[in-house]
């Protein structure tokens, strides 16, 4: 594979990541090679649950990056994540986003593969014979079926959640995750039966590390969110801690609800609305549960009520208070990404709980009464990155370093993200 | 459950029902919109795939006029979006089946959506799946489920569909 020339037009100030130039979020050949070394080469990325696929034959049809990916339990009760690209002519197979079959037939010249990706059979591979016993056509002799299976990824489940990687030198999802975070992730995932509430699909005309970044902004809640700043559910003068990974690019927002209502510093903000009263409160008919403490919580700390974590690059967990969801990122070009949100919850919640998490889904997804505006947001700084290519963002709240904090007054996560982003953006081929 | 058969009277009032409902939602008289619904009224919008597969969530998801009165507060006060006009075009209703004096209608619906400066597009295409309940003020809508096929909303939906 031929090295993509590196982009001339990306202006960083020397090896500082407070600045972010505009055209990170708008150049074809950043964005190509993007995909190329996070979604395609040493990252595991998000594919979805197990409880999507329960029984064999069960398939679910999703992406990496820009790539058409087949999730699929075999015969075993295995999981396999198989590319979507017949061996022969690479057509996109599999047109169906779900279902169940016994094996894959691409449909143009039936060739058909087992679940786990192997040929099993190709029309007319030994030709035809004829009448004069001569035999016209068919696969070269040496031909191995064993050669041409579907491109078969690795895979990763942890917590009744599946990933995957195209590389095969990729390092063990746990190390990938490093002991911070992983810690975070299995406060959420920790082995119990997931059950899945359904989806909401939306496409935000905005490049796809703005979403990474919205949920590595602690800053922007507690002003843009009416909701969170007047209900006390995210404003900075939670209890709050940011953590990350060793290399920074995941990260955990971890904040404990207070001051609901109450007025303060924090309360001039123009989005609080003292007086606001709910005309039907069970929207935030909050329940704690006994979960929310996690493995990871310090002598004293408060229970937090919100963590949001980011998987870089693919994907966002979610846990406000009793809604939980993953979401999905799913890169469209450089100026659009696919949002998919999954809601779910678990086996042991009884039908209150259930419909506890269904009434605060309210809250999230594209018509969110938080996260609506989220992606309108994002889709405004997008306009001004494709029309204003010599501009910068400026991510400088909290300094201009990188380091976990005990606050939520700072852009450090997003400044890490980019140091990251620029480790690998700029190593050599 | 009998036949779907109702007297003229009835149905010219369902007909209005479905008009006046669209001119409301896109008039941007939010405050209008609860008006529609019964006092403990179900409104969804939900897409076609969870609504096929049983899957429970919706995309919007409210129980009474509390949670209507709340939506239309948020439209006004809480969302930052960006503004835009949006358009229905509803279908002729179906009635499939009069249960007492409740009418289980529904209709294919269109919206289109005009942002400031900006060509129309299609927004959200679906139907709806309604059960009509006559009261004091006339018909209204005892449940109202936007069942729609658009697979990706574009970036957000803030106003009643």
């Amino acid at each position: 594979m031929s090295a993509i020339p590196a982009p001339e037009t990306l202006a960083w100030a020397g090896d500082a990541t407070h600045r972010i130039p505009f055209t990170a979020y708008t150049d074809e050949a950043v964005y190509r090679r993007e995909l190329e070394r996070f979604f395609y080469r040493g990252h595991w990325c998000y594919v979805g649950l197990a409880a999507e696929v329960p029984n064999p034959g069960d398939f679910k049809r999703t992406v990496i990056g820009e790539r058409s990916v087949i999730l699929v339990r075999d015969a075993q009760g295995g999981l396999n994540v198989l590319e979507n690209v017949c061996a022969h002519r690479g057509m996109r197979f599999c047109r169906e986003r779900h279902g169940h079959r016994k094996n894959f037939v691409c449909p143009y010249h039936q060739w058909g593969y087992s679940l786990k990706g192997e040929l099993q059979g190709v029309p007319f591979r030994r030709g035809l014979r004829q009448p004069d016993g001569t035999v016209h056509g068919g696969m070269p002799a040496d031909f191995d079926t064993a050669e041409h299976g579907l491109n078969r990824l690795q895979v990763a489940v942890r917590g009744g959640v599946v990933f995957a990687s195209f590389d095969p030198d990729v390092e063990p999802f746990e190390d990938y995750l490093g002991p911070e975070i992983l810690g975070w992730y299995d406060r959420l995932f920790n082995g119990r039966e997931l059950v899945l509430l359904g989806t909401n699909r939306q496409r935000i005309p905005g490049n796809w590390k703005l979403m990474q970044e919205n949920i590595k902004d602690p800053y922007h809640p507690g002003l843009l969110h009416t909701w969170f700043v007047t209900f006390g559910l995210w404003r900075a003068d939670n209890q709050s801690r940011l953590r990350m990974d060793a290399r920074h690019r995941h990260a955990a927002m971890i904040s404990t609800r207070g001051n609901a209502g109450k007025a303060s510093e924090v309360s001039s903000v123009s989005s609080f609305k003292a007086g606001m009263q709910l005309n039907d409160a069970s929207f935030l008919d909050i329940v704690p549960e006994p979960w929310w403490a996690g493995p990871n919580l310090p002598e004293g700390a408060p229970v937090p009520t919100a963590v949001m974590t980011t998987l870089f690059p693919s994907v966002i967990l979610q846990q406000q208070v009793n809604s939980v969801s993953t979401r999905h990122i799913q890169p469209r070009g450089p100026g659009a990404f696919d949002f998919v949100w999954t809601h779910f919850g678990f086996a042991d919640d009884d039908e209150a709980m259930t419909q506890r998490r269904l009434r605060q889904a309210n809250l999230f997804g594209p018509a969110g009464f938080v996260s609506a505006d989220d992606g309108e947001v994002i889709e405004f700084s997008q306009q001004a990155f494709d029309a204003t290519p010599g501009g910068q963002a400026l991510a400088e709240l909290g300094g201009r370093d990188v380091g976990d904090t005990e606050h939520m007054l700072t852009e450090t996560l997003i400044r890490g993200m980019y140091r990251y982003w620029r480790e690998v953006m700029e190593a050599p081929e | 459950m009998s036949t779907p058969n109702v007297d003229f009277a009835t149905w010219w009032a369902v007909q209005q029902l479905y008009a006046d409902y669209a001119a409301a939602v896109d008039s941007g008289q939010w405050d209008l919109w609860p008006g529609f619904f019964t006092d403990d009224a179900v409104y969804r919008l939900q897409p076609r795939e969870n609504h096929e597969r049983g899957w429970p969530l919706a995309t919007l998801a409210f129980t009474g006029q509390g949670m209507l009165k709340d939506r239309v507060y948020a439209i006004r006060e809480t969302l930052f979006h960006d503004p835009y006009y949006q358009r229905h075009v509803v279908g002729a209703p179906v009635l499939r089946v009069v249960q007492g004096d409740a009418l289980h209608c529904e209709a294919n619906y269109a919206v289109f959506r005009t942002k400031l400066s900006e060509p129309s597009t299609v927004f959200n295409v679906g139907r709806y799946l309604d059960v009509i309940v006559p009261t004091a003020e006339g018909l209204k809508f005892a449940r109202r489920e936007c069942i729609y096929d658009t697979e990706l909303i574009p970036n957000s939906i803030i106003y009643p569909i």
